[in-house]
């Protein structure tokens, strides 16, 4: 059985470690904050400038001036505090934020991540992605394996415009887990879901990547 | 609080005439067509919800708008776009906005993207008289194109050039009579940084206060960056993405 998307959420949230400061994207990501183990205290910012992001509010705590960079409500904390724009990024530029995790379009087996633009669609724009990618110390990546067409994502080189190159550090899909110790270094498959075999991920993945004992 | 107006500060004696009655008093004279206006706000979230209606109003065309987003479907900067005020958005994400995009691809207006961050930075820059910094963000993308790059301590870095305004626009939380301003919350976002990228900055603030009612200390944009302002005629905050906890 593939992951669904809690549970890969939740396969994220084990990277986590106490006293992180992490940001997350916008889908899936999001909800790894529903996943934090106990015992591990971690602090969320949002790069619209808050840190120290609080559960999603009751309807009498909605408050129009506190929201994630998703533009959904979120609340404080006793811990939070709210900054410029700038200031945020310079958290994330500086490399003060220890892990963020992201959606992505595209994977490549040299780490490049394309999430921002399909050519000939409606472009959105890239947000805060491309500053994460280039200044966050550790990226994970949550995906599906492969595309609503069935083409792989986890691919040798992204066809899609990129993000930023040589930025991944893990790529967390519906079907397996793929790490490397250091941006110098493949990627291995350390964990397959349940009941999903090898062969099957192998099928559906075009970038090539090492095998690893399972963990 | 006391929360006064402005005609009580105007009886006051020496103080500096930043306060205007309205929104259209407090942009006479500053709109041209072709002009490029910096806006604060993130989303819907701590817009200058009454100074764009003024502008919308004033029918200045072919404008130039740097803001993050583009507002919604009419509300926000969306009013302008709706009204075909803009000529070019410069903007880091912009996907909320229906009319935005039929006119984007029918080529009637022009688009820049700029990552976030070096959005922010480039309007701070601007605001501080830096011409242009080096950033790691956007090396190897389309953002990187056209850009010199070069290398630091062995890192990639390209060059981005700071942003200054014809005019800004902000909305602020608390503001007095000397133009100090304080945000509320993440509805600071990029406010501060249009604010001193503006040659003129006329702020909208929820709450006149008197001087010396701000606490120093706490002032987020001094008053040297606020030429102009008003009381908020609009505080309607709309929220785009209402999420609550779900129920127990």
């Amino acid at each position: 059985m593939a992951w669904t998307r809690d549970q890969m959420a939740a396969r994220a949230a084990r990277e986590l470690r106490d006293g992180f400061y992490v940001n997350l994207g916008i889908g899936i990501p999001t909800l790894v904050g529903n996943h934090v183990a106990p015992g591990i205290d971690v602090t969320l910012q949002s790069e619209n400038g808050m840190l120290g992001l609080g559960p999603f509010p009751t309807e009498a705590e909605v408050d129009p001036d506190i929201i994630n960079a998703g533009k959904q409500t979120i609340t404080e904390l006793d811990r939070t505090s709210y900054v410029s724009s700038a200031d945020s990024f310079g958290m994330i530029r500086g490399g003060h934020i220890d892990l963020s995790i992201l959606g992505a379009m595209q994977v490549s087996d040299a780490g490049d991540l394309a999430n921002w633009m399909v050519p000939g669609k409606m472009v959105k724009g890239p947000g805060g992605a491309m500053d994460l990618v280039a200044g966050v110390k550790q990226i994970i990546v949550v995906m599906e394996h492969v595309a609503k067409d069935g083409a792989p994502k986890f691919r040798r080189a992204c066809e899609l415009p990129l993000t930023g190159q040589n930025v991944v550090d893990m790529l967390i899909t519906d079907l397996a887990v793929f790490a490397r110790p250091d941006r110098a270094s493949p990627f291995a498959l350390i964990e397959l879901a349940p009941g999903v075999s090898e062969n099957e991920v192998r099928a559906k993945t075009e970038a090539v990547y090492r095998m690893k004992a399972a963990r | 609080m006391a929360v006064i107006s402005s005609a009580d500060f105007r009886k006051g004696k020496r103080l500096p005439q930043r306060i205007f009655d309205s929104a259209s008093e407090a942009l006479a004279g500053l709109l041209h067509d072709g002009m490029t206006i910096a806006a604060g706000g993130f989303g819907l979230c701590g817009i200058p919800e009454t100074l764009i209606a003024a502008i919308r109003d004033s029918g200045v065309r072919q404008l130039t708008v740097i803001s993050n987003n583009a507002g919604v479907d009419g509300f926000g900067l969306g009013l302008l776009l709706a009204n075909g005020q803009v000529r070019q958005m410069i903007s880091s994400y912009v996907g909320e906005n229906k009319e935005f995009e039929r006119q984007y691809l029918s080529g009637e207006l022009e688009l820049e993207f700029n990552p976030q961050g070096t959005l922010a930075e480039r309007m701070r820059a601007g605001g501080a008289g830096i011409a242009g910094f080096y950033t790691r963000t956007g090396v190897g993308t389309l953002i990187a194109e056209g850009k010199e790059e070069r290398l630091f301590r062995g890192e990639r870095f390209i060059l981005e050039t700071g942003l200054t305004a014809d005019l800004a626009i902000v909305k602020a939380f608390r503001g007095d009579p000397y133009g100090n301003l304080v945000y509320r919350k993440t509805a600071r976002n990029f406010n501060p940084m249009a604010a001193s990228c503006g040659r003129v900055t006329v702020a909208e603030v929820e709450e006149m206060v008197p001087a010396g009612t701000i606490d120093p200390d706490h002032v987020h944009t001094p008053g040297i960056f606020v030429q102009r302002m008003i009381a908020a005629a609009s505080n309607e905050k709309r929220i785009e993405q209402r999420t609550l906890q779900a129920a127990a």
